[in-house]
């Protein structure tokens, strides 16, 4: 790059770097987070088995929270992708949780409604629907209405899955309902009013 | 006798069943005393956690709250799922890293009478429990129809060795604790390269290309070293390599039939439980070969099932339109 466009871009900076969106994902993150000390080394994207199909690996999204490109990060199919195996995790350097925060991510992505290419915001709301109904999931009903609202034309290629789990008898035909509904639905509507703010 | 609080989990009241039935037959014979946690609910698998994080964290720490009641005695609760495993593990351990998470999920708990100290249990899976409190000695022991001669491919997949917050593991990603409890069962144990690699988890769900390339490299890496069976110790990862191996190969035009089993069927056998009374025959890509090798008949599996037919529900029943074969290729 000329040094001329170097130094416009510099001008362009404020003096001291932005780092809301970094403490906003930090502090909505469980556990200490540990996202600040980044070193940028690239080994989490180098072990992680899906990096292919991310558009960023999680080194590339972190960079751009300290820069603080909200909409890029949210928009990112990265946190959906990425399958919760920590490879990652055990070899950063930093102790980065970097898991959890692709968990506050899609958190954020669901908020903002701005994920892209996937179904799994789908997914997962009909998950929590099956949980605070009835306490334990339901897992045929929770692919099946996936894949109705999503891969209609899909299903049937699905079904030599499900018929053999049918038959085998591995999959309820009706969810089990946990006995203290009532004290389960009370913690949660009270954890809905909670927020990590600090 | 060893007593220890039991955590199932959703899957082993259904895609489970395998996993628990041969755990009940064996646990008696391993000398331990498993409770359930009274009225335990879903953990959340790795769904709930993205959606809202206190709500999340306080749907996991009910059922610590309800065992660290019930822990008369013992502290440990025993996961024979790896994801619930690890979201129990999570809820304790991050509930003490960061009291401010700990205080917002125990105001939640207090709305339905609940509190949970964390730290106050220890929240261990299963296979670490068989390696280190019952111990390979005692396995060993236990053997009366070794399994010589069967291949078998260790598969432990991520959320057991990773991230292992209390270092309980051997190594996080080549673990080697699977491998011995199978050779002291007498089994031919492979050295998996694979086997921290991840199964796909909830991408068979919401992006079947991404998880079918998973599965097709465990199932091919086992095949290329000759295993007979692939053995797993997390439901998750039955599901997705045994239920989905037919898409999978439909996929890439592959033809790999590789029997995924839970460690503790293999245990059973290895005890000279009865092959029926271990879940054997659940699988979808029937064991009957590979048991062959040691000796054990299995029954004739179901006849092939019809390609044809749509998944048995009512609302799609109606509407059998194409084939499948035309669908998927559509
Ligand atoms: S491995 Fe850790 S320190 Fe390195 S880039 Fe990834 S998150 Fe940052
Ligand atoms: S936890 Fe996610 S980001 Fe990390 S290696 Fe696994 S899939 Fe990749």
């Amino acid at each position: 790059m000329p040094e001329s466009n170097v130094l416009k871009q510099g001008a362009g900076l404020r003096q001291q770097e932005d780092l809301t969106l970094l403490h906003e994902v930090s502090v909505a993150t469980a556990g200490v987070s540990r996202l600040e000390m980044c070193i940028q080394c690239g080994t989490c994207g180098g072990s992680c088995p899906s990096a292919a199909d991310m558009d960023h690996t999680p080194r590339m999204l972190f960079a751009m929270l300290r820069a603080g490109m909200r909409d890029d990060v949210v928009r990112s199919n990265t946190p959906w992708i990425c399958v919760s195996c920590y490879h990652c995790v055990v070899r950063c350097p930093q102790n980065v949780h970097i898991a959890d925060v692709m968990y506050t991510l899609k958190g954020m992505a669901i908020k903002a409604k701005q994920y892209k290419d996937s179904t799994a915001p789908d997914f997962s709301k009909s998950f929590v629907d099956m949980v605070e109904s009835f306490g334990r999931s339901f897992e045929l009903g929770l692919a099946t209405r996936h894949y109705l609202t999503h891969y209609p034309l899909r299903l049937p290629g699905m079904a030599g899955m499900g018929l053999g789990m049918l038959t085998k008898k591995r999959m309820n035909l009706v969810p089990s309902r946990i006995k203290d509904m009532e004290q389960l639905t009370a913690i949660l509507d009270k954890a809905k009013t909670l927020e990590l703010t600090e | 006798m060893n007593e220890y609080i039991l955590y199932p989990g959703c899957s082993m009241e259904g895609s489970a069943r395998a996993y628990n039935d041969s755990l009940m037959a064996i646990k008696d014979t391993l000398g331990i005393g498993l409770r359930e946690v009274e009225d335990w609910n879903c953990c959340g698998a790795t769904e709930y956690l993205s959606i809202n994080l206190i709500p999340a964290y306080s749907l996991i720490a009910r059922n610590l709250a309800i065992a660290s009641k019930q822990a008369n005695g013992t502290r440990t609760v025993v996961a024979p799922c790896s994801a619930c495993y690890l979201n129990l593990a999570k809820a304790d351990y991050y509930m003490e890293e960061r009291p401010a998470l700990g205080q917002k999920v125990n105001e939640a708990l207090a709305a339905g009478g609940l509190h949970y100290q964390p730290g106050s249990l220890e929240i261990r899976h299963l296979l670490e429990v068989l390696v280190y409190d019952v111990g390979l000695e005692t396995i060993k022991s236990k053997v009366v129809r070794p399994l010589t001669g069967l291949r078998v491919a260790p598969y432990l997949g991520c959320m057991v060795p990773r991230p292992d917050y209390y270092n309980r593991w051997s190594d996080h990603e080549h673990p080697t604790e699977l491998d011995e409890v199978l050779k002291a069962l007498g089994a031919e144990v492979i050295d998996f390269p694979l086997k921290t690699t991840c199964c796909g988890g909830h991408m068979t769900q919401i992006g079947p290309e991404t998880a079918y390339e998973l599965i097709r490299r465990l199932v091919s890496s086992a095949d290329t070293y000759q295993a007979d069976i692939m053995t797993t110790v997390c439901p998750m990862c039955q599901m997705n390599l045994d239920a989905y191996q037919a898409e999978t190969n439909r996929y890439f035009g592959t033809h790999y039939q590789m029997p995924i089993v839970f460690f503790t069927q293999l245990m059973g056998l290895a005890f000279g439980m009865d092959a029926k009374d271990l879940g054997f025959g659940l699988e979808i890509v029937s064991a009957k070969k590979a048991l062959e090798r040691i000796g054990v008949e299995l029954p004739e599996p179901p006849a092939a099932k019809k390609k044809d037919e749509g998944l048995p529900m009512p609302q799609r029943r109606l509407k059998k339109t194409a084939t499948p074969k035309q669908e998927v290729e559509a």
